[in-house]
């Protein structure tokens, strides 16, 4: 039973993104039987290619997409080179993990909310220090750079990449490298760059290409942050598939193929500068410099400390506005802080939130679940079989990441469509839990490996069964990382916005989806109530995934350590 | 003549490298064997191999029997082996009592009865009313103590010993091997115990060394 | 000029709606059926959900038809009607034809005329709706003509619209009155003025606006769009709005994404002026703390255009007779007077109020106007809406000139 869970989890959970990808480029060269006769195998392209805008639409897509990579990147390297041996490095984790929770589109409402003209940021300062007594006529959000969406993204994507540096860093000698680079006289961030991060990189790698192929494609930052005439890439597709003239999901199709496209492109650029730099960074390693000077030893922190530091206040100011404004009464610009307070909002809205709030709970609880059962059934399996995850099934298991959601979940919903399974729970948790999975798999691998294996023999030696060691041994001792695991799946199901909205048929309504519709301009309050509670359930479920264990097990301090 | 354990021919590979050519082995009751020899010849992998929890890694053939009863097919949990490594291993998320109630079998099943061999286990141990303890605050000795007990209480045939006393200091690790092979004395379990100090093996056993037969690169096998 | 494009429009539609009128066979005696078949049944209504007044008013119609009819209504929330409209299109090409997944549907223009185009509709079922009787399809053409297309039954009229611009008296004191005006009043308020970006419905509405204005004959704009004359024609426009761009808000060169995104631009003061389908939202949103008090509504000189929204019932829908009698109640002077009451929605009614009968009238009566909302006088004679084509033309030519 157990041998089939791995060839099982890869069937359902790649065979429909295959199939999807198929549905996807059939249509993107005229052919889409359901609509009668296709059309020509070019044309779909060329209507691609006429439509007004496509050439900043690509550009803006380009530029947020690599640009907040590349700062995230930065920013993440910076903190680690820079802090690695300081005392807050240890707590940066504790941080770091709500930050990860917050859901994309809770993060890019309330950046929103801040940045705006007439947003928190400028009211705090106007007009006393401004002189605006009128909010300025600034392109803040929705600039024609696309500068907002980078920011906000690069802001969300530092959090993932530093957890998994930090995470890659306990598996490499790094400690010792970066002490023997410095009893060489080697400065801290230089030692770091040097020594550490050529060890580190290599396990970031796919993790980064995740970030990269998240940034070119996401929609529901970019429906919030990005300006619209022309939108990114993804969300003109999004729109032409919901065009009522249904020959545009041909040029729908096409695009869709394209955003592939241009995220494998940029993956291979990636590789292609990361081998560069490799090869110079070899140079410059051996070339001896040693950073020691006080600019080299200063410079790094102080950078990294503010960028991170403003970075960190942002995020956490986005989310203070959101709650803010849940609560707020009539609160103009410009106003500091809202005149009057009161919970009217939240009363009003107690009963409308209950529905979607229901079903963003099921829909992730049942997500996690499976995801955290199918995870569990590969890891014994791989230890009882003895050899685990190939580089290649690794990359298997990051493909729902690496390609474009809108790539390949179009040509799911014709599939669902056909086995009349779209709008069902089924469906709807089949395509979160391609998300969760691969989450929830990267955060319990490494802790389910290394739990030691003379446990395993021990507990087996003294007449346990395979069953009992798992169940009495292994889950208990592993109690916390699992839980953390399905904390940050629970987590990652509650941020999805295109999937909800494919697989669901428009019939399940999350937290996501409703915050993400309203922000198109509705009431301020009612957004800040949705995304807020968007905001706080991972936050809740991380706080849970802590707890529980630390209460359970508060008279076995022989667990504290194990994470 | 029953011999407590009987090991047959076996021989014992890492990937298509040989480690141990062939082996074979008499050890009657209350008797003990002591094995030793380089690092990575292959030490305790035979003892997992013994044990049924051999790594796939690993590939060996030849025949286990305890009591003449060959037990080479058989899954670890039904070997009746017990094992004790160089660390306790007790289960972090169990107190002393728990970690001693999972070694009992499931068979005894009353709970006032189980109570008792567990109680009675403690006062062996020298440990009486320690069963709601948290093993993380217990001693190294009476870790070490708690975890023989355990292995003891799942009545195993056989005792495998993993370089058990490598831990512990001068004073404590003869205390400990005086208290392991005196139970082990008393109950006539056959032992096997791996070790890299002669010291460690009692007067009059047998003792088998094994050679490194491939020369290799860094000494120890795989471990993942 | 302006009156006999109004005279055509509302002969043409009379004619039409008679001719709709007498096509059906009364069906009351089979109302019973329906209600009894409705009972049960879930209902999956498909419907813009931009604006959470207008969630609430639709939750509100739910807990009725629970309580009334033993319907269970669902709101499906939609940021675009054309999200649905290609849904039951993918249905239907994937030869789904039961079973649907949906059920009721807020719709018009040109979203109606793609679906009844594709024969993606069910109907004609509004004869069967008892309470189809109390529409005033005489002093309100437009509940039987959906942009000049006829709605042969297959869309039952829901609301009033009216094209309204708001504008913060406290800033503006002599807001402009003709389309025109934009331009000088823009230029000596820069930045102070926008409109939603066309395809938003709001946006496109200001662009059809300006055209009917500023078009040499607006009559051609009743009629599909002849792509010959199509550059002449919208010719005026483009200039005008080449004209209008570099002074309004981010010079032109961003638009605020929907409707409700520009009133909060007003309410934000990043504005003066925002434009409403509905003359009641600034009274409504004014109560509600959402605009500042001083918000007023005004419309142009020359009148401003007004359409009607409708439900229609896809061709495969599943709950079909659940959908009627949703459909049913939504016309009824309980549904209708809430949905004028600026307190819940301030959506005008296509119910002819003097054939009502006394309760009926009274439950009109006694809703409050609004401070900010104009009189039906003031409102004056909607102007009719341009064939759909114009609007999908038009939104495609502005997409080619203003989006790169």
């Amino acid at each position: 039973m157990l041998r089939l869970v791995p060839p099982l989890t890869l069937l359902l959970f790649l065979g429909p993104v295959v199939a999807g990808l198929a549905g996807t480029l059939l249509p993107a060269f005229g052919y889409l039987p359901a609509l009668g006769p296709g059309i020509g195998v070019l044309a779909p392209w060329q209507a691609l290619l006429d439509y007004p805008g496509i050439a900043r639409s690509l550009s803006l897509t380009l530029a947020s997409g690599i640009l907040s990579t590349v700062l995230a990147l930065f920013l993440a390297v910076g903190i680690c080179a820079a802090f690695h041996e300081t005392r807050w490095f240890v707590r940066l984790r504790g941080v770091l993990a709500p930050l990860l929770a917050l859901p994309h589109a809770a993060l890019a409402i309330g950046f929103a909310f801040l940045i705006a003209p007439s947003g928190w940021l400028a009211r705090l300062i106007s007009p006393w220090l401004t002189g605006w007594d009128r909010p300025p006529d600034i392109a803040s959000v929705a600039d024609p750079l696309g500068l907002s969406l980078t920011l906000a993204l690069a802001m969300k994507e530092t959090p993932f990449l530093l957890l998994l540096m930090i995470a890659a860093l306990n598996q490499v000698p790094a400690a010792q490298m970066l002490r023997v680079a410095r009893s060489l006289g080697y400065g801290p961030a230089t030692a770091w760059l040097k020594a550490v991060l050529p060890l580190v990189y290599r396990q970031i790698r796919l993790p980064l290409y995740a970030v990269l192929a998240y940034g070119l494609s996401t929609v529901d930052m970019a429906i919030i942050l990005a300006p619209g005439t022309p939108p990114p890439l993804a969300v003109l597709v999004l729109r032409w598939f919901n065009d009522p003239d249904l020959a545009m999901r041909f040029q729908a199709a096409a695009g869709a193929v394209l955003l592939c496209g241009l995220v494998v492109a940029a993956i291979l650029l990636c590789r292609g500068i990361e081998t560069g730099i490799a090869r110079l960074g070899i140079i410059w390693a051996a070339a001896g410099g040693r950073g020691a000077g006080w600019v080299a030893r200063i410079l790094p922190a102080v950078l990294a400390g503010t960028i991170g530091g403003l970075a960190l206040t942002l995020s956490i100011l986005s989310m203070a506005v959101l709650g803010l404004w849940s609560l707020a009464g009539a609160w103009r610009y410009p106003d500091a802080l809202p005149p009057t307070v009161t919970l009217e909002g939240w009363m009003r809205q107690a009963d409308a939130v209950a529905m979607p709030l229901s079903t963003t709970l099921w829909l992730a609880g049942a997500a996690t679940l499976a995801a955290l059962l199918l995870v569990l059934g590969c890891l014994e399996q791989e230890q009882r079989r003895g050899h685990g995850l190939s580089q290649r099934g690794l990359w298997l298991l990051y493909a729902p990441l690496l390609v474009p959601q809108i790539g390949f979940l179009f040509g799911a919903q014709i599939l669902l469509v056909r086995v009349g399974l779209d709008g069902t729970a089924i469906a709807l948790v089949w395509s979160h839990l391609l998300f969760v999975l691969p989450y929830v798999f990267l955060a319990l691998a490494d802790p389910y490996r290394a739990l030691d294996a003379r446990y395993t023999r021990t507990a087996q030696c003294l007449g346990a069964g395979a069953f009992r060691v798992f169940w009495q041994v292994k889950l208990p001792i592993l109690l916390r990382p699992i839980l953390i695991a399905a904390a940050i799946g629970f987590a990652v199901s509650i941020g999805q916005y295109l999937p909800t909205l494919f697989a669901g048929a428009g019939r399940y309504a999350t937290l996501t989806t409703e915050a993400v519709s309203l922000a198109s301009g509705a009431n301020r309050r009612v957004i800040g109530i949705y995304a807020f509670l968007q905001g706080a359930l991972p936050f809740l479920g991380f706080w849970l995934a802590l707890l529980l264990p630390a209460w359970l097990y508060r008279h076995r301090s022989g667990l504290r350590g194990v994470s | 003549m029953t011999a407590g354990l009987r090991l047959c021919g076996v021989r014992l590979w890492l990937q298509d490298a040989p480690l141990i050519e062939r082996l074979d082995l008499a050890l009657g009751a209350g008797e003990v064997a002591t094995l030793m020899g380089p690092s990575g010849v292959g030490k305790s992998s035979l003892l997992a191999f013994l044990c049924g929890t051999l790594d796939p890694a690993f590939r060996a053939e030849g025949q286990v029997l305890i009591e003449d009863r060959d037990v080479t097919s058989l899954a670890p949990e039904h070997r009746r082996i017990g094992i004790l490594f160089q660390d306790d291993l007790l289960f972090p998320h169990l107190s002393v009592g728990g970690n001693l109630g999972f070694g009992l079998p499931a068979s005894l099943r009353d709970r006032a009865a189980r109570r008792a061999r567990i109680d009675e286990a403690l006062v062996e141990a020298d440990m009486a009313g320690f069963a709601d303890r948290d093993p993380a605050t217990l001693s190294g000795g009476q870790r070490a103590r708690v975890a023989l007990m355990r292995l003891l209480l799942s009545d195993p045939k056989l005792l495998l010993l993993d370089e058990p006393f490598g831990k512990l200091d001068a004073d404590l690790r003869e205390r400990f091997r005086h208290f392991v092979f005196d139970h082990a004395a008393r109950r006539k379990l056959p032992v096997l115990m791996v070790t890299h100090d002669i010291q460690d093996a009692p007067e009059g056993g047998q003792v088998i060394r094994l050679e490194s037969l491939t020369p290799s690169p860094n000494g120890i096998g795989l471990r993942r | 000029m302006r009156h006999w494009l109004r005279g055509q429009a509302r002969i043409g539609a009379v004619v039409l709606a008679l001719a709709a009128f007498f096509s059906v066979p009364a069906q009351a005696a089979d109302w019973q059926d329906t209600l009894k078949a409705a009972r049960g049944q879930t209902v999956y209504w498909n419907a813009w959900a931009g604006d959470e007044r207008i969630n609430g008013y639709i939750q509100w119609v739910a807990e009725k038809v629970q309580a009334e009819y033993g319907v269970t209504l669902r709101h499906v929330k939609l940021s675009d009607t054309g999200e649905a409209v290609s849904r039951v299109l993918a249905e239907k090409a994937a030869g789904r034809t039961s079973d649907g997944s949906v059920d009721l549907i807020w719709l018009n223009g040109e979203n109606f005329a793609a679906m009844k185009q594709n024969g993606l509709l069910h109907g004609p079922f509004t004869q069967a709706l008892p309470n189809f009787a109390l529409v005033d399809v005489m002093g309100k053409p437009t509940t039987l003509v959906d942009f000049t297309v006829p709605t042969d039954g297959l869309e039952a009229p829901w609301g009033m619209a009216q094209f309204v611009f708001m504008v913060d008296t406290a800033r503006v004191s002599a807001p402009p009155r003709t389309i025109p005006g934009f331009i000088d009043w823009a230029r000596a308020n820069p930045g102070r003025f926008t409109y939603p970006a066309p395809p938003d419905f709001i946006g496109s509405t200001f662009l059809k606006q300006a055209l009917s204005e500023l078009a040499a004959d607006p009559s051609v704009l009743l009629r599909a769009v002849d792509e010959a004359s199509f550059a002449g024609v919208s010719a005026p426009l483009w200039a005008y709005l080449d004209a209008l761009h570099p002074h309004l808000w981010r010079q032109g060169q961003g638009f605020p994404k929907t409707g409700p995104a520009l009133r909060q631009l007003l309410d934000d003061g990043e504005v003066d002026m925002a434009l409403s389908f509905h003359p009641g939202e600034a009274s409504a949103l004014i109560a509600e703390d959402r605009l500042p008090k001083t918000v007023r509504t005004f419309v142009l000189q020359g009148g401003t255009i007004g359409n009607t929204h409708f439900v229609a019932i896809p061709f495969n829908a599943r709950a079909k007779q659940g959908a009627m009698v949703v459909a049913n109640y939504l016309l009824s002077p309980e549904a209708q007077a809430r949905k004028q009451d600026p307190a819940h929605w301030g959506d005008f009614t296509v119910l002819d109020l003097d054939a009502l009968p006394a309760a009926g009238q009274q439950r009109f009566a006694a809703i409050e106007r609004g401070i900010a909302t104009l009189s039906d006088a003031e409102l004056g004679t909607a102007l009719p809406e341009p064939h759909p084509s114009w609007m999908t033309r038009i939104e495609a030519e502005w997409l080619a000139r203003y989006n790169r």
